[in-house]
């Protein structure tokens, strides 16, 4: 038990994949103008990112482990994620078809979502078991879905906060973005 | 069968991604058979804020077409019978920036009217039963023709074809019924800035 509160920690706060290992930083950037989406499109990226991390480790174990492909971990896990997103595509478009067309773009593109892959990668180096594998990838998207939307609710008040000329738009962005990194590294040796 | 793949790694690895690939788009294929959409829902959520006068002023033969040539990327400016709320509506559900209403197509009416025929000018002629896209009014060939007042969306398409003139637009008076709250004329103080002076 204690061991999978110390995985949910490590992946949200101290190895959190957006602020400080500094994968999936596009639909940070991209998604985060508004709150409404952001949270549409956190629920969908913690979805694939469980999703995958759960489907790689099967494909991972039962078909590359036993023929001994072990080298072709990338691309049979881009195939797994290309699979996974297409189906979550598919689950909202008819679930939600509002959140469908505000995600837009989005969507297709937590295919090239690096922590995505990045989750199944490290899942399969760091030889987790299947719980650990799928609460590894659970807590990836919780950190994504809190920062994302801790994010777009502070670039809302950005939007329409008194900013000096050169600094506006993505400019303030980049720089909150900074400091809200600075902020999670503090959590680095909690546990 | 097990030597060969032993023997030649790369038939492995060919045989386990077209495995894969297979499997998945298998999987896909079933997902895209349960999850099939029928028609287009975001036409229904567009066409369930626009007020459905059906009076053609965008351009369209009513609402609907109009709400389906939004879903295509049609400008959203173009209902003066919804005013500046349909557009804010518009936009927000379409996350897009609300534009101001296109004046080409028509004004927005102060206040809601509703056409009234002045009975003992009419001629019968029907044109105007004709030019009503609700059907609220009623008569026959050369019988006098009156309007149902319920029914009427106030889109003033009657008044122009009407060869005697005899088609007021009368301003709806506003009952205790329909009375609301006046919308707070700013929210522009809401967020504290330097750019305003203090008060």
């Amino acid at each position: 038990m204690q061991e999978f509160a110390v995985i949910l920690v490590s992946s949200i706060l101290i190895n959190n994949f957006v602020l400080v290992q500094f994968l999936g930083l596009c639909p940070f950037m991209g998604v985060s103008t508004k709150l409404e989406s952001a949270i549409g499109m956190s629920a969908a990226t913690t979805f694939v990112l469980t999703l995958t991390a759960m489907a790689s480790y099967v494909v991972d174990v039962l078909v590359l482990m036993p023929l001994g492909l072990i080298y072709l971990r990338t691309i049979a896990f881009i195939l797994v994620i290309a699979a996974v997103v297409q189906f979550t595509k598919m689950f909202i478009e008819k679930s939600s078809p509002l959140l469908y067309r505000v995600l837009g773009v989005f969507l297709p593109l937590i295919t090239t979502n690096c922590a995505v892959l990045g989750v199944a990668l490290q899942n399969a180096s760091k030889d987790l078991n299947f719980m650990q594998s799928s609460l590894y990838g659970f807590g990836a998207g919780a950190g994504f879905s809190l920062v994302l939307i801790f994010f777009s609710a502070m670039r809302e008040r950005l939007a329409a906060a008194d900013i000096p000329a050169p600094f506006e738009g993505a400019a303030i962005a980049m720089i909150t973005a900074g400091l809200m990194s600075l902020a999670f590294m503090g959590f680095s040796g909690l546990v | 069968m097990i030597e060969t793949i032993a023997q030649y790694p790369i038939l492995a690895a060919l045989i386990a991604l077209v495995g894969l690939g297979i499997l998945f788009g298998a999987l896909l294929g079933f997902a895209a058979e349960k999850f099939k959409v029928e028609g287009d829902p975001i036409v229904e959520q567009i066409d369930e804020l626009l007020p459905q006068t059906q009076c053609g002023q965008c351009g369209f033969p009513g609402c609907r077409p109009y709400a389906e040539s939004i879903a295509n990327g049609d400008a959203i400016n173009k209902c003066p019978p919804g005013g500046q709320a349909t557009i804010n509506a518009i936009a927000n559900l379409l996350d897009v920036p609300a534009p101001e209403l296109d004046a080409e197509h028509g004004e927005e009416a102060e206040v809601r009217t509703v056409a009234y025929i002045r009975e003992d000018e009419c001629i019968g002629c029907t044109k105007c039963i004709q030019a009503c896209p609700v059907d609220a009014i009623l008569g026959a060939a050369k019988l006098m023709h009156t309007v149902i007042a319920e029914e009427c969306t106030g889109c003033d398409l009657c008044v122009e074809p009407c060869p005697v003139d005899c088609i007021d637009m009368l301003p709806v008076e506003e009952t205790i019924k329909e009375w609301h709250w006046p919308a707070p004329t700013t929210t522009a103080d809401i967020i504290a800035s330097d750019l305003r002076p203090q008060l």
